[in-house]
């Protein structure tokens, strides 16, 4: 599937609406998610207290970022990790390649990432001589199918059991005949048990980065992220700097708000602690351990007074629970991240000028931030993203005028009485029965549904009326 | 959540003050929508507060409340708005509009615009603070139940957003409600789901919010209630379009404020013989 582009976002929803599955196939996830997480939630007392203070903690790294990713840096080295710094995305899939290359790896695995996608480094392998071999099952299948992921847990979530059963018959080596989930479970891990094995490089991205420790902290459920870092001979970790937490005390309520929010459940199966190469004494692990530290716009965000978003613990909640995302998918923002966390981030990980449209394709209901794990005001950010979008003029010409000559209107309510009460008369015109079906000017309305009939008069020209009686009567 | 928290300081301090709720006066927004398109939610609200004990005046020198620009982006034309409305509520004992999202937009949104300007960001803060939805402010500070209030059926509710996230709208209108004679309630699955409304978002995005809407009168036919009520005209202007657009006659769609002011029989009446 080609990749869909930002800057297509009208022609990327009317080519969502138009498959007829494709609601069917997201709510499938996503109701299940909502369901899961409201029970969680419940089960949970003290998940408003460990919202706090997950904001808390996330609040405090990022104010003092530099001292965290210091010490960080610090505590890394002394466990023997190699610490690199990348300012762009490029930059950070460069340094990847270039230590893939320094080791003559033929063949890496990977453990799932968003920030790789976001970095771009699955392209870039692609594009180089080196095989990457993606290792999460819902990966496994995407990068089968050759698709972009739609979702931020569940990459996958846009293909059918049918799908992956063909996928899986057209390109594992000993494939299953079943379409049975569990069979195609084993007929996945048969064909990536001995690409584990083999491996030259694995690469991990990282849930938190614990500063106390150089640590880095991967949260998995199929046990991939172990195998795709423990038996290679070097492990890359690829991080973005807003994974930082002082220490692992620190990390804890975010753990739990995140499991809870992402699938609803108390905690996943796989929560591994990385702590740089293999010591005399290991029985296993690598030899070698680069983490790559990713800017690529993040001290812009916070520059701009975009700090809140820098909480975000890429949970999926705030997608599970967007009207808008349920009905168009993942696909159709046309960026790594989709639903109401990627309206907010693109702009600032592409431009807000190819990435302005998603901002507007929200209806501010508040159903992310009232998920959040972490307090992130999404719809706020959101309108000021189209507060920036307005002065930088990015809107289409049309809606601009629409807008600016309502204000014209609306500041002076003298003229704005008047308008009404034309508006009125002229709905008048094409009602029928109660219903305007059709009218110029509100195609955008009528196209889908009718406009109910006004009332004779505005309730201005009515009450005035009903005064002047009162004080005649009187 | 601190913003539930603050809400809930700003009811106990107007509870008290509600005390004298007759001796005070209340300035009554009634909304651009409710302007055009249904003035008699602007009368039910008179009815309504009246009934209350309030000393209503509707200031003629009224617009919108600057949803459209805000949500746009469009700060500056938003302040113009803004500061219109400021001067013409500002010396009211409590602003009240029959819109939870109108209300949101001067509780809430006002002080997002004046920033960089102390005096008007003092005077939006000032305003934001005495500013009420309808439904809330009769329970919440006035303490109303209707009366004598009749109505055979059955009805469902749709929360809207802005009255239910940002201003904690949800037990007061079911409350009210509940004391009307005949009235049942049939519960909404999903009440409190965005119907694809939005504002400028249903024109603009009107393919996305055609499948929003179009779920939302699923879940409300489900129901089989005789009734579809709100608090926001906009919500129910939107799911009443979708469901007379795909033929279903038989649920009504009215202002909870019209149905607690005892005009529901004399609209449908209207309607019906229309």
């Amino acid at each position: 599937m080609q990749a869909n582009k930002p800057e297509d976002f009208y022609k990327n929803v009317s080519k969502a609406l138009a498959q007829p599955d494709l609601k069917m196939i997201i709510r499938r996830t996503t109701d299940k998610a909502e369901i899961k997480r409201a029970e969680a939630v419940t089960n949970f007392p003290e998940f408003e207290k460990a919202r706090l203070q997950g904001q808390k903690v996330k609040d405090h790294t990022i104010k003092y970022m530099e001292h965290y990713l210091a010490e960080f840096e610090k505590n890394a080295l002394a466990q023997g990790t190699i610490v690199h710094w990348a300012s762009t995305g490029e930059e950070a899939s460069k340094i990847v390649l270039d230590i893939c290359r320094q080791h003559n790896a033929k063949k890496v695995t990977r453990s799932k990432s968003m920030l790789g996608e976001e970095i771009g480094l699955t392209h870039a392998f692609d594009n180089s001589e080196i095989e990457r071999i993606e290792t999460d099952l819902a990966e496994h299948i995407i990068q089968l199918a050759g698709d972009p992921p739609s979702h931020i847990v569940w990459p996958a979530m846009h293909r059918s059991r049918e799908d992956v059963v063909k996928l899986f018959r057209e390109f594992h080596d000993d494939p299953t005949y079943s379409e049975e989930i569990t069979d195609l479970v084993r007929s996945a891990r048969r064909d990536l048990r001995t690409k584990f094995l083999t491996s030259d490089i694995g690469i991990s991205g990282s849930n938190f980065l614990l500063a106390d420790s150089g640590s880095s902290c991967t949260v998995t459920n199929e046990g991939n992220a172990e195998l795709t870092t423990t038996p290679p001979k070097v492990h890359i970790v690829t991080a973005g700097i807003e994974k930082l937490v002082p220490s692992m005390a620190h990390a804890i309520p975010l753990l739990r708000l995140l499991t809870r929010s992402a699938t609803g459940a108390e905690i996943t199966q796989y929560i591994t602690f990385h702590n740089g190469p293999k010591r005399p004494n290991d029985a296993d692990g690598p030899e070698e351990c680069h983490i790559v530290l990713v800017d690529n716009g993040r001290t812009k965000m916070l520059a701009e007074g975009m700090e809140e978003m820098l909480r975000c613990i890429r949970c999926g909640a705030c997608m599970n629970h967007c009207v808008v995302y349920k009905h168009i998918g993942g696909h159709a923002y046309g960026s790594v991240y989709p639903g109401p966390m990627g309206s907010v981030l693109t702009p600032h990980l592409n431009s807000l000028e190819v990435a302005n449209k998603q901002t507007h394709a929200c209806t501010l209901n508040g159903r992310c931030e009232e998920v959040c794990p972490v307090n992130i005001p999404l719809p706020k950010l959101l309108r000021s993203l189209r507060a920036q979008s307005w002065q930088k003029k990015y809107e289409p010409l049309t809606n601009r005028f629409v807008v600016q000559a309502f204000a014209v209107l609306a500041k002076r309510p003298r003229l704005f009485q008047v308008f009404s009460s034309c508006g009125v008369i002229f709905m008048k015109v094409f009602s029928r029965s109660g219903w305007i079906k059709y009218m110029p000017l509100t195609s955008g309305w009528t196209r889908n549904r009718d406009l109910i009939e006004p009332e004779p008069t505005t309730f201005m020209q009515q009450y005035k009326k009903m005064k002047k009686a009162k004080r005649d009567g009187v | 959540m601190s913003q539930k928290n603050n809400n809930a300081t700003d009811i106990q301090s107007n509870t008290i003050e509600c005390l004298n709720i007759s001796e005070k006066k209340v300035g009554l927004f009634v909304t651009c929508l409710v302007n055009t398109m249904r003035p008699s939610i602007g009368f039910a609200s008179i009815t309504l507060l009246e009934q209350a004990g309030c000393t209503v005046e509707v200031p003629e020198l009224q617009s919108c409340c600057g949803q459209p620009t805000f949500n746009s982006g469009d700060d500056e034309g938003t302040r113009q708005i803004a500061y219109q409305t400021i001067q013409q509520f500002e010396h009211f004992d409590y602003v009240v509009l029959p819109s939870g999202s109108c209300a949101a937009m001067i509780k809430k949104n006002f002080i997002e615009v004046f920033k960089d300007q102390p005096e008007w960001l003092a005077r939006a803060k000032h305003l934001a603070n005495k500013t009420h939805e309808l439904l809330s402010f009769l329970v919440d500070i006035c303490n109303f139940e209707p009366n004598g209030i009749e109505l055979d059926g059955s009805f469902t509710y749709h929360d809207s957003c802005s009255g239910y996230r940002a201003l904690n709208v949800y037990e007061q209108p079911r409350k009210m409600l509940s004391k009307v004679k005949g009235l049942d309630h049939n519960p909404l699955n999903s009440h409190s789901e965005c119907c694809g409304f939005g504002g400028t978002f249903c024109v603009k995005y009107s393919d996305i919010s055609n499948e929003i809407v179009t779920e939302k009168i699923e879940n409300v036919l489900a129901t089989k209630a005789d009734y579809l009520l709100g608090g926001d005209m906009g919500c129910l202007m939107n799911i009443a379009g979708k469901l007379n657009r795909e033929g279903h006659k038989e649920i009504k769609a009215l202002h909870t404020a019209e149905v607690l002011a005892g005009l529901a029989p004399h609209i449908l009446g209207d309607k019906n013989a229309s």
